[in-house]
């Protein structure tokens, strides 16, 4: 049984060990044998097994109230205080063996993905800088060090992304994605700002006990709500700000999988979940439209992508979505559900997509070819019989986010579309949001069998290439038979065995709180909805991913349409697909280029127009002034006053001095003189 | 010859000669022969004042007092030009001048 001091210990380690070796290895990497990877990946594997052992110790304790915080004072100058610390329950210590789990995977990975990289010690540096901020955030009792975390996580995405920094595109990638978290992370700091200058605390509880005293209330509550989920919208590359994800995957497939499956992207999840209460109904309303959308959005996206990875990023940004559609309609355990689930099988996806590409890269290698893509998923088919392994874990993770009834995805994707379904039902008006959620349901799955069809199945398309394919060695495919081993459904409904229910310890151990915004039905009631909503939901949701699979298997396995004809007649809508409905485009047109116009004019204003004429300007004016008082000083006041006294006084003194003669006789004949003058005027 | 005037005119003389020659003589000891000399008249004074303007013995014993203070001054003096004469091997006042500017 862990308790108290011990799990502030266990927790300061898990923070702290990755950051260890962060410093180790950036300032001694190169330095260790085998580069330090073994730094790294001892430490996050003890990381790992502490994160385990919390686990574990909740599955012993089974209370779902669980609840520690440890704090300490960092800032106190007397009314304002801002205290850091933990606040460990039963999500974090899910969320904390998640990012472990996830972590000590990709470094695990990367020691046969990365090997003879020319920054592989840096590499793993950056992953333990990224583990150690993902950590923070998850631990955070407030929202100062949970922006601190934010923070940290956006800088070391950025430099895991551009970690090829001499490609253009992964360093402009890396760019991409810092500054378009920034975005976000403007909202999130005024939405920080807004609550503790209503409630005048940073400390969750605190801000919770708040919001339920009505110290912030309204539109202002709106507000902040919103200015929140901004930083989630950042973070877990919601749409309008989804921009930056698919560009990331010019990182180290690894890193892809560490960021996009289970970590930085689900830190927004996350932050919305921990913040759930607060949210007011106007700002849930928000953020569930803004959820949905990106779901079916991003998901009509990865139909048309051709890259292995792209079609995986979009396929993230839409999960993504789903969890975020869940908070909004007030389901926030089926996010975190989904956000466990999709973890473990998006991470086996990006691991298997990772496989993938390295056989591709070894085989395009011996031919010398460097010119064909390795990511492409036109050059690939037929992989099946040459990596069974990685064929097959990738079946059972595409199974699983397809929403196929015995693997994890059902579980959580169907609490989520009950939970919209439900909200639906209550608010007929928000019918959009199930209509959001059961089409992404269908393209999820369609496009998931077309990327598993077009790499697996079928006719090798470049015969050469495939001749070299080879399986990968046992470091990347051990993490893959472990995730993939984990979406089955039994690992989130023990003690349970029922596959078609998401009743668990998942679902025991983590109930959802009342919010405490006015206006917000109860968990109870939310509940009881969902569960109203449930089997219709599974109809639906079975139905569609069905008719997903379905067509995917009639169009790519046995060629019963033609995907490029159907793409000719819908050419329209083809082309806005495979651009990315030119979001990169129109957003560089009408918000950068009209920014860069807009700065330039201000640089114009500032450099030529303010520097030169009046700063400038200023400085001759000042420049004349003083030549003329230096004028005045030197020439006027020192020469003829300062000097002149000087002068004056030396020639009287060289006059004077002639008195001085040195005869006795002069001096009487002075002194007589000088009597007789005394004389003379005492007599008048 | 017995009234006051006429010996203070002769003292005046004197003085005035006394005095001419501290101014114009270069030669050391004729400068002290002139301090002498003006030393002299105080004397006839004091002695005129003595015998006319009721200074009675008074005026006789300032006298006595300016004869022996010439002579220490005259001792004194000329123990002094002896050293500059020594010095300078010239007695002229004027090429004594080191302590001109």
């Amino acid at each position: 049984m862990i308790t108290g001091n011990i799990i502030t210990d266990f927790c300061l380690l898990i923070l702290f060990l990755p950051l260890l070796a962060f410093a180790i290895n950036i300032f001694f990497g190169k330095r260790l044998p085998r580069q330090g990877d073994w730094v790294s990946v001892g430490s996050v594997l003890i990381t790992l097994i502490l994160s385990l052992s919390l686990l574990m110790n909740m599955f012993m304790n089974w209370d779902a109230n669980f609840s520690y915080e440890a704090q300490f004072s960092w800032i106190d100058l007397g009314a304002f205080k801002v205290e850091l610390g933990f606040w460990v329950d039963n999500i974090t210590i899910v969320m904390l063996a998640v990012v472990a789990l996830i972590s000590s995977m990709t470094h695990i990975f990367s020691l046969e993905y990365m090997k003879g990289d020319i920054r592989y010690s840096r590499y793993y540096a950056y992953l333990g800088l990224f583990t150690f901020s993902m950590n923070g955030i998850v631990l955070a009792n407030n929202l100062v060090s949970l922006y601190i975390f934010w923070e940290l996580v956006g800088v070391s995405s950025y430099l895991l992304i551009a970690h090829w920094f001499e490609k253009h595109s992964a360093a402009d990638a890396g760019k991409k994605a810092f500054l378009t978290n920034r975005v976000g992370d403007i909202g999130f700091f005024i939405g920080i700002m807004l609550i503790f200058t209503a409630i005048g605390s940073f400390n969750f509880q605190d801000v919770f006990a708040g919001v339920s005293q009505g110290m912030i209330s309204g539109t202002l509550l709106t507000l902040a709500g919103v200015g929140l989920f901004m930083g989630a919208v950042g973070k877990s590359s919601q749409f309008p700000l989804h921009i930056w994800l698919p560009d990331a995957m010019e990182g180290p497939t690894p890193v892809s999988a560490l960021m996009h499956a289970a970590t930085m992207v689900a830190a927004g999840v996350y932050l919305t979940v921990r913040l759930f209460p607060l949210f007011s109904p106007e700002a849930l309303t928000i953020i569930a439209y803004v959820g949905g959308f990106t779901a079916l959005f991003a998901a009509t996206i990865a139909i048309t992508q051709n890259d292995i990875k792209k079609v995986l990023a979009y396929s993230t940004v839409s999960q993504l979505g789903y969890m975020i559609l869940a908070v909004g309609v007030g389901n926030y355990v089926a996010a975190l559900f989904h956000l466990l689930t999709h973890a473990m099988f998006k991470a086996c996806l990006f691991y298997g997509s990772g496989s993938v590409i390295h056989a591709m890269h070894h085989s395009l290698h011996e031919l010398h070819d460097h010119d064909t893509d390795p990511q492409d998923m036109r050059n690939m088919g037929g992989f099946k019989t040459k990596m069974p392994i990685t064929h097959w874990t990738m079946v059972i993770s595409t199974l699983a986010i397809s929403g196929v009834p015995l693997f994890s995805g059902f579980l959580s994707k169907d609490a989520i579309l009950a939970g919209s379904l439900a909200f639906a039902q209550h608010h007929p008006q928000h019918f959009l949001l199930p209509v959001f959620g059961f089409g992404a349901a269908a393209i999820t799955a369609f496009y998931m069998f077309r990327l598993i069809f077009m790499t697996f199945h079928g006719e090798p398309k470049l015969p050469k290439v495939f001749e070299g394919i080879h399986e990968s060695p046992k470091v990347m495919t051990f993490p893959l038979m472990l995730l993939a081993g984990l979406s089955f459904f039994i690992f989130y409904t023990l003690p349970y065995f029922n596959p078609i229910s998401d009743h668990g310890w998942f679902t025991e151990l983590i109930k959802a709180g009342d919010s405490v915004a006015p206006g917000n039905p109860t968990a109870h009631e939310i509940y009881d909805g969902v569960h109203h909503a449930h089997y219709p939901a599974m109809a639906l949701s079975l139905l569609v991913a069905g008719l997903g699979i379905g067509l995917s298997y009639l169009m790519y396995m046995k060629h019963k349409f033609s995907a490029e004809n159907w793409a000719r007649k819908m050419g329209f809508l083809y082309k806005l697909s495979l651009n990315k409905y030119f979001f990169d485009e129109n957003y560089n047109r009408f918000l950068y280029q009209p920014l860069l116009k807009l700065s330039r004019a201000v640089a114009y204003l500032d450099w030529d127009l303010y520097d030169k004429y009046f700063i400038n300007g200023f400085g001759r004016v000042t420049n004349l002034l003083s030549k003329i008082t230096g004028r005045i000083d030197y020439d006027g006041l020192d020469q003829i006053l300062v000097d002149g006294v000087g002068r004056s006084v030396r020639r009287l003194g060289k006059q004077l001095k002639q008195v001085q003669t040195g005869r006795l006789q002069n001096y009487m004949l002075f002194a007589l003189v000088g009597l007789i003058i005394i004389l003379v005027i005492q007599t008048i | 010859m017995d009234n006051l005037n006429s010996y203070l005119f002769v003292s005046a003389v004197l003085f005035s000669l006394g005095l001419f020659g501290v101014i114009t003589r270069r030669n050391g000891v004729a400068v002290l022969m002139g301090v002498e000399l003006i030393l002299n008249a105080a004397n006839v004074n004091f002695l005129a004042f003595a015998r006319f303007g009721g200074m009675n013995m008074a005026g006789h014993v300032y006298a006595l007092f300016v004869i022996v203070l010439a002579a220490a001054e005259a001792a004194v003096a000329l123990a002094i030009i002896i050293n500059i004469f020594n010095n300078f091997k010239t007695i002229n006042v004027d090429d004594v001048s080191e302590l001109r500017q």
